[in-house]
């Protein structure tokens, strides 16, 4: 792939309180994803492997360690600049779809260029191609309840991709859809990873899922188990 | 733009819940509205009242008369143009509960009050007639008095059976002006009290007179009162509208309770919409969450709150200040004369736009600050 | 097998702001409805205790009120020798022939004037009334300019202390007593010698006689023949009967007040707890849809969700009541529509207002609530199981 990796996680580590008890979720994990890399995180529940995910878009900060994106520490971004750099960063794809219920498919992709500059024609314009992407032009103005799973994820596929972020994560994406639907999801997903050269960072516990990935990390009671991996 | 989308689209979500939330809002707003408007009605008096008329009475209460002959000794002082005379009469119209003021007044009373409208012709037929009476335009309009009725009233202070013709019909400047009302001449009472009862004869209630400068209204005031003092009636002037407003005074705790009560429906709409603004973010803290995630800011997620909060109280605001004037009208007719003036003012809508927007505000204060803080990963977490 | 209340119960616990805001709103909507009950309540326990139950109040015909009435000394001088009058102690008759006038003085709270009711009174006006105690100075004496004041008088305007003077109709008047008069209209009087006042006031007739009946079934025949006796012009009442009947308009204007007030603030109300309800049944459709799977019925589903609504305004209510009873402690003063006299009254709480009060915070529970339980109960059992 490329010379230096995009994404480079050095000695981070992350624990959570409960009440009195200090609970440690990820410990001194170190880590690089290349830029074209599409990797699966898998472990048991409780391994961390969410926890690690939500570091790397940058929706939640570590206790210690370094995390650079594109050589940027994020963990050293304040918080308003932090979600300035997700807008533009990262394209999120979650296991419940997460549309807003009051917007169409179209308006739900929409949505991410609404913090940026764009006209709304250019936006009208990018948003027709992310459609067409995921081949739902034919039900822009339906509202997620009138979709099935499958066709809300590839709504939110298309919203994940429309400001052509520079990571793409997703956490437990198939983990509500039947088997059909799971593989239409997939195939798209290698899609964009072959075909764009998309990096993508997927959470799973289904290993016929992360099947679907170039390569599988594992993690266990917030360790990676196979070390170092590039 | 998306934020007025989302909000629009938001409030809608919930049909009913939307729906009853601007129902109480609706129902709050008019009774806050109404309630308003009947203090105002209190005030009535004083706001027709004028700075320019002075009313002289008897110091130790109304109860008490001022002799006739202070007449020309008030018309003596410096600075007073006309001395009217005018007697509260007090009388029932076949049931107490037809009650409306009846005045037996001297006849240069009417040039007191310009305000009170009346034809020449008619003037001169009810001058020509002394057992002639006016009736105020809204007092013709409920019983239906036309001129030449004869109007029997059974008196109180002043004992029997009177009858009086009418001989006009006053109509008000403006909306301010008491049309609810019956004048008749002061001496047809007092040559009929002369025989009956002599001892309340050559009595009047209060002086009203005119002043050729308002500014000179304390000044005048107390020179008339030290005419009569230690003499046997002693006397207080004041201008008519602290007259009037003496009355106000006399049920000042009545009408503090009912401002009171107004603005305790405004806080009970508020607990109602707060709840339902609170309930409603809290379901949506998935969506909050995401939006965060895609790079939204709190402030975005604060107007959100704010915006449907207020759009909502708006509509129940608006439909509340419109359904106001009808309710008057209602309430108006059902109360019978209890208030002559029943109008709702300008003010009164401004407050109650005001409080709208007072309860959009505070009802959303919570949810807004919820919806801004929401941290990203728990959120998403959070079941809706 | 019901539905354990300790389950409904904890609900309510378990979302507290919306329970507080929900029985916060309702809890006024009940201070307000109970407010407006104790005030009638104090305002008809002040007139209808007013007097006893043995004395007549008698005035001239087509009057409303003492003070717009007249009976002449020969007048009263007839009906006192009426055969229905009792006879004290000293042979002559127990009646009180009395003047009553108002006076303005200023109220301590608007600081503005109100009417007072002053009351002349005969040497036998204060025995009639055996419910008016002296409870500080003493009683005027008879022929000199001394007065003596009811409680609410001396709390509600200023220089009606003892020592103090009021200056009307061009004499000092001093205050030598205080008299309590057990919360009746009394109190907001103040009475001094008939014959001083008539004189000060310049009046030659009085306004009205109190006598005490011989015996309590007299009163017929007393008031028969003062009606056809040609020689009169006056009609007698029981004297509670009197002053109850003057309280009329004031009282009725407190209830309609009252009533459309609550009418208007318990829809804001139960819409409240509508919307509370409707949200509760909406976030616990899995747990409904268990219930359901384990065997309570469709009426046990309905039952829980009415009594959690009703638990909610039963909360409510007896907040909302608790500080209604703390109205108890306020008096209230404002001048009658029909004397034209500042009458003081307080919040009396009766049991039957904290029924009537509680029965209608429940109500509105239950109303509030009835729809949201019906469509908890109606659910289908695979749905609720299904939602998320």
């Amino acid at each position: 792939m490329s010379a230096a990796p995009l994404v480079e996680i050095s000695h981070v580590a992350k624990s959570y309180r409960r009440g009195v008890q200090i609970v440690p979720v990820l410990t001194d994990i170190t880590l690089e994803i290349g830029e074209g890399d599409f990797i699966a995180l898998m472990g048991p529940s409780g391994s961390g492997k969410s926890t690690l995910l939500n570091l790397i878009a940058g929706i939640d900060r570590p206790d210690s360690g370094e995390l650079r994106v594109d050589g940027l520490d994020i963990t050293r971004l304040p918080e308003a600049a932090l979600a300035e750099w997700r807008a533009a960063n990262v394209g999120f794809i979650f296991q419940f779809y997460n549309l807003m219920p009051v917007l169409t498919a179209f308006e739900n992709i929409e949505l991410p260029l609404v913090l940026t500059h764009l006209t709304r024609r250019e936006r009208r314009e990018r948003v027709g191609l992310a459609l067409e992407m995921v081949s739902l032009a034919d039900r822009m103005h339906h509202y997620p309840s009138e979709l099935s799973g499958g066709q809300q994820q590839r709504v939110a596929i298309a919203r994940a991709l429309i400001t052509d972020p520079t990571l793409i994560v997703a956490d437990e994406p198939t983990g509500d859809l039947d088997r059909a639907s799971a593989e239409e999801v997939l195939s798209m997903m290698q899609r964009l990873n072959m075909e764009l050269g998309k990096t993508i960072i997927m959470v799973t516990h289904d290993a016929h899922a992360a099947g679907a990935a170039k390569a599988i990390v594992h993690l266990e009671k917030g360790e990676l188990i196979d070390g170092k991996f590039r | 733009m998306y934020l007025l989308k989302l909000i629009a689209r938001n409030a809608l979500r919930h049909k009913l819940r939307t729906i009853l939330t601007v129902v109480g809002l609706t129902i709050a707003v008019l009774a806050y509205g109404l309630l308003n408007t009947v203090v105002d009605a209190w005030y009535a008096g004083a706001a027709a009242a004028s700075n320019a008329r002075l009313v002289t009475r008897n110091a130790i209460s109304l109860v008490f008369a001022l002799p006739l002959s202070y007449e020309s000794r008030i018309r003596g002082v410096d600075g007073v143009t006309l001395v009217a005379r005018s007697n509260w009469f007090g009388g029932i119209y076949r049931e107490p509960k037809n009650f409306f003021a009846q005045f037996a007044v001297s006849d240069n009373y009417l040039d007191l009050y310009p305000e009170l409208v009346l034809p020449a012709q008619q003037r001169s037929d009810y001058l020509r007639d002394r057992k002639g009476c006016l009736v105020g335009r809204q007092l013709a309009n409920q019983f239906g008095f036309k001129v030449g009725d004869v109007i029997p009233i059974k008196g109180t202070i002043y004992p029997g059976t009177w009858e009086f013709v009418v001989r006009g019909i006053l109509d008000g400047r403006d909306e301010t002006t008491i049309t609810r009302q019956l004048l008749f001449h002061w001496e047809y009472l007092n040559e009929t009290v002369r025989k009956k009862t002599p001892r309340q004869a050559d009595q009047v209630g209060v002086y009203v007179f005119g002043v050729s400068n308002p500014d000179d209204a304390a000044a005048i005031s107390r020179s008339v009162d030290s005419v009569f003092k230690n003499s046997l009636a002693e006397t207080l002037t004041e201008t008519e509208q602290a007259f009037q407003l003496g009355f106000v005074a006399m049920s000042n705790q009545i009408i503090a309770a009912i401002r009171v009560v107004s603005y305790v429906v405004i806080v009970i709409i508020m607990a109602v919409m707060a709840n339902a603004m609170a309930m409603s973010a809290r379901e949506r803290t998935v969506e909050y969450a995401t939006l965060k995630a895609l790079g939204f800011g709190p402030a975005f997620l604060a107007l959100l709150v704010f915006g449907e909060s207020i759009a909502i109280c708006a509509i129940g605001g608006s439909l509340g200040i419109l359904a106001t004037p009808p309710a008057a009208s209602l309430f108006k007719q059902a109360t019978g004369g209890v208030f002559p003036i029943f109008n709702v003012s300008v003010e009164t809508i401004e407050l109650q736009a005001a409080c709208t927007l007072a309860i959009g505000l505070a009802a959303a204060i919570v949810p807004a600050l919820h919806a801004a803080r929401v941290r990203i990963v728990e959120g998403l977490r959070a079941i809706g | 097998m019901a539905i354990p209340l300790a389950y409904i119960a904890r609900n309510l616990w378990t979302r507290r702001l919306t329970t507080t805001l929900t029985a916060g709103g309702l809890a006024l909507v009940v201070f307000v409805f109970a407010a407006v009950l104790m005030l009638d309540a104090g305002l008809k326990k002040t007139l209808v205790s007013t007097g006893e139950h043995d004395n007549v109040v008698v005035i001239r015909k087509g009057a409303e009120t003492e003070v717009q009435s007249a009976i002449d000394r020969n007048q009263a001088s007839i009906m006192e020798m009426h055969p229905s009058v009792a006879i004290g102690a000293d042979g002559r008759p127990l009646a009180s022939k009395e003047e009553v006038v108002l006076i303005s003085l200023v109220k301590i709270s608007s600081n503005k004037p109100s009417n007072v009711v002053i009351r002349g009174i005969s040497p036998t006006g204060l025995g009639l009334r055996p419910q008016v105690k002296l409870v500080a100075g003493r009683m005027f004496k008879a022929g000199s300019s001394e007065i003596i004041v009811g409680s609410s008088v001396a709390k509600g305007f200023s220089g009606t202390q003892i020592g103090e003077h009021l200056r009307f109709a061009q004499r000092d008047w001093t205050v030598v007593g205080t008299f309590d008069a057990g919360g009746s209209g009394f109190d907001s009087e103040i009475w001094g010698d008939v014959d001083q006042l008539m004189q000060s006031f310049r009046r030659t007739s009085y306004s009205s006689m109190v006598v005490r009946l011989a015996q309590t079934n007299l009163f017929d025949r007393f008031k028969a023949d003062i009606d056809v006796d040609p020689r009169l012009a006056d009609e007698a009442k029981r004297e509670q009967a009197f002053y109850s009947d003057q309280s009329k308009a004031l009282s009725t204007f407190i209830n309609i007040l009252g009533f459309t007030l609550s009418t208007i603030f318990s829809i804001a109300a139960m819409i409240g707890a509508m919307i509370t309800m409707y949200a509760s049944v909406a976030n616990r459709v899995a747990e409904i849809g268990t219930l359901r799977a384990l065997g309570f019925k469709r009426i046990n589903v309905l039952a829980a969700f009415l009594v959690e609504a009703m638990l909610l305004a039963l909360v409510g209510g007896i907040a909302g009541l608790g500080c209604a009873a703390l109205m108890q402690f306020a008096s209230f003063s404002t001048t009658n529509f029909q004397t034209f006299a500042d009458l003081s009254f307080r919040f009396i709480l009766t049991p039957t207002i904290v029924v009537k009060t509680l029965a209608f915070s429940v109500t509105m529970g239950l109303i509030g609530g009835f729809l949201p339980a019906m469509r908890a109960a109606r659910m289908n059992i695979v749905d609720a199981l299904r939602a998320r």
